[in-house]
């Protein structure tokens, strides 16, 4: 006697599951960079765990910095950070996105080919070279004809006051901007190349000139890139060591004008880390260099989705 | 005046500002680059220079040697760590990378790109300096090797994805078991690509500063034992131009050029070597 079958009563035999060694042992090896950036983070926390117990969050907002009494604020140190970079930024911004736009042109491709490869070895150089060039060329040139003209006649304006010095906010920030510029240009070129070719075709056929396309079609339609490429360059400047130490002069305070000597969170770990003695010195020096990488991790991390959001949505 | 004319000129004269400003770019790289060669290349012209060790001011005859043996040695161990893992870093992300765990991986190596190098020099010193109680070249190395990491892992995972889909389907159509697909069938095929992503950050990491101020030091004499200190190209460039003396200023331009010219000739190397094999590929 035939029974139907009920197919949900047979044994059903299960898939073998296939043990991608392979991939196990990749994946466990890629596991390093998440690893060490996360124990960066927590060793620098750990290092930095006496002066943040004993300062609390008024070290951020404290403007003194004395080693002999133990009296240690931040303020001086992010204020000279965010200086620098802020005028690098204003400086290096116009001039990175015209190269991007030059760049980004059609035709001529061996010259801009050539151009573009200059400022991208403009990125290759250590920043130790910077840092040689600029004290020995860049900030001399700087006083004589940038800041001493300026502050002869525009010194009644507060920020541009005299008298210049050599070492300086001005000069540190022209450096900066020197060494962002590649970083800028070089996404912002990408980023302005992504811009759809039907968009700059159907406003050259409406009769726009050159300027008016790049001004109302093509800087608009790349502008969340552009910002994104400015973030990424910021986050640079924050984070930029031995050039800026060795031209800005070095001194904790935060002057008026931008022609006066200062100091920033990275110069002064790099300059004071190897004398400093005692457990609160060395973890204030430390507290700050954890301030200097968790402000760079979040001005990367915008960036980066700046950047890939910008991406996608030329992409569809 | 006509304002088609107006508008024309507008754009004529954004146009040549444009170009002004590109021109003005170059500057900056033509300057770096002629002062690089012209107070560097006297000072290391000299036959001591790539020979002797430092010497005290004012006795002539002093060299780096020490620190070019030593920058070899210290980047050579970064990259011994950081090219392998980032490798496999790379190749894990190409072959698996559609998952949230490769995501994450690919944040990490974006964001620990753009981490400050000095944070990674206190990291270092924090981990093998204080316990060792004494500087170190290798605490040096594996600074440096966590800022090359990112830049290997990245370009090996582009380098391998733009390896056609045909050859590996005709590996895996033969039975070969996947690793021997990646490792023996895509990696050579890809070599050309990993080969330029560790080159140029075995570039970007000779003349890294900030990582080796509290882990490597420095050192006057020649030394090639990697738990103690040693000297480095950038060391001497960034500590000797700070000091008032002409010999000693020689000594930092003469090993800036060095570190110039070594960073310029991997980079265009390496441009090189991806131009060659992009045109190969495009033979295909």
């Amino acid at each position: 006697m035939a029974t139907s079958v009920d197919s949900t009563q047979l044994p059903v035999a299960r898939r073998p599951r296939i043990v991608d060694r392979y991939r196990r042992v990749t994946a466990f090896v890629s596991a390093v960079a998440p690893v060490a950036l996360l124990l960066i983070v927590l060793v620098l926390l750990q290092q930095a765990w006496p002066t943040i117990t004993q300062f609390g969050p008024a070290f951020l907002i404290h403007s003194n910095w004395n080693p002999v009494t133990l009296d240690f604020g931040a303020l001086p140190f992010i204020y000279g950070t965010v200086a620098t970079s802020a005028i690098a930024i204003a400086i290096a911004l116009p001039v990175g996105v015209g190269v991007s736009l030059v760049l980004a042109e059609p035709g001529a491709q061996g010259i801009r080919g050539a151009i573009g490869t200059g400022i991208e070895l403009l990125a290759a150089i250590p920043s130790v070279v910077y840092g040689i060039w600029a004290l020995f060329v860049l900030g001399p040139f700087s006083l004589k004809y940038l800041e001493t003209p300026i502050t002869e006649h525009l010194g009644f304006i507060g920020f541009l006051g005299g008298p210049p010095r050599q070492s300086s906010f001005f000069t540190a920030s022209l450096v900066l901007a020197i060494m962002i510029l590649p970083t800028l240009a070089a996404i912002s070129r990408d980023v302005i190349r992504a811009v759809p070719r039907g968009l700059r075709e159907s406003s050259v056929a409406l009769g726009a000139t050159w300027w008016e396309m790049t001004w109302r079609v093509v800087l608009p339609t790349a502008r969340a890139g552009i910002f994104g490429a400015t973030i990424l360059a910021l986050g640079r400047a924050l984070g930029e060591t031995v050039a800026v130490t060795m031209v800005i002069g070095n001194r904790p305070e935060i002057p008026a004008s931008i022609f006066s000597p200062g100091y920033t969170l990275a110069s002064v770990i790099a300059n004071e880390f190897n004398e400093a003695t005692g457990v609160v010195y060395t973890s204030a020096l430390v507290e700050l260099g954890l301030v200097l990488i968790l402000v760079t991790l979040t001005v990367n991390l915008l960036a980066l989705l700046l950047v890939r959001s910008t991406n996608t949505r030329m992409a569809t | 005046m006509n304002r088609n004319l107006w508008r024309r000129f507008k754009s004529t004269t954004a146009l040549s500002i444009i170009y002004a400003l590109t021109g003005l770019a170059l500057v900056p790289l033509a300057l770096v680059l002629w002062y690089t060669v012209s107070r560097g290349l006297p000072a290391a012209g000299h036959p001591d220079f790539l020979t002797n060790v430092y010497r005290p001011v004012g006795i002539p005859g002093a060299g780096i040697s020490h620190a070019i043996a030593g920058t070899g040695i210290i980047v050579g161990l970064a990259s011994l760590i950081a090219i392998p893992i980032g490798v496999i870093g790379g190749i894990y992300l190409a072959e698996y990378g559609t998952g949230r765990w490769a995501g994450w991986v690919r944040l990490a190596s974006d964001v620990l790109v753009g981490t400050p190098s000095i944070a990674l020099g206190l990291f270092a010193y924090a981990l093998l300096v204080v316990p060792a109680h004494h500087f170190s070249a290798i605490s040096g190395s594996i600074a440096l090797s966590i800022l090359m990491l990112p830049v290997v892992v990245r370009t090996t995972e582009s380098a391998v994805a733009l390896i056609p889909v045909g050859l590996r389907e005709s590996g895996l159509a033969l039975g070969l078991p996947r690793w021997r697909v990646s490792l023996q069938l895509i990696l050579p095929a890809a070599t050309a690509g990993v080969v330029t992503g560790a080159l140029l950050a075995v570039a970007r990491a000779a003349g890294e500063t900030a990582p080796l101020l509290f882990t490597t030091f420095g050192n006057n004499l020649f030394s090639t034992d990697p738990t103690h200190a040693m000297a480095a190209l950038p060391l001497i460039v960034f500590r000797y131009a700070l000091t008032p003396y002409k010999d000693l200023q020689d000594l930092a331009w003469g090993s800036a050029f060095v570190l110039v010219s070594l960073v310029l000739i991997v980079n265009l190397a390496s441009r090189w070597i991806l131009r060659r094999q992009l045109r190969m590929a495009a033979s295909l």
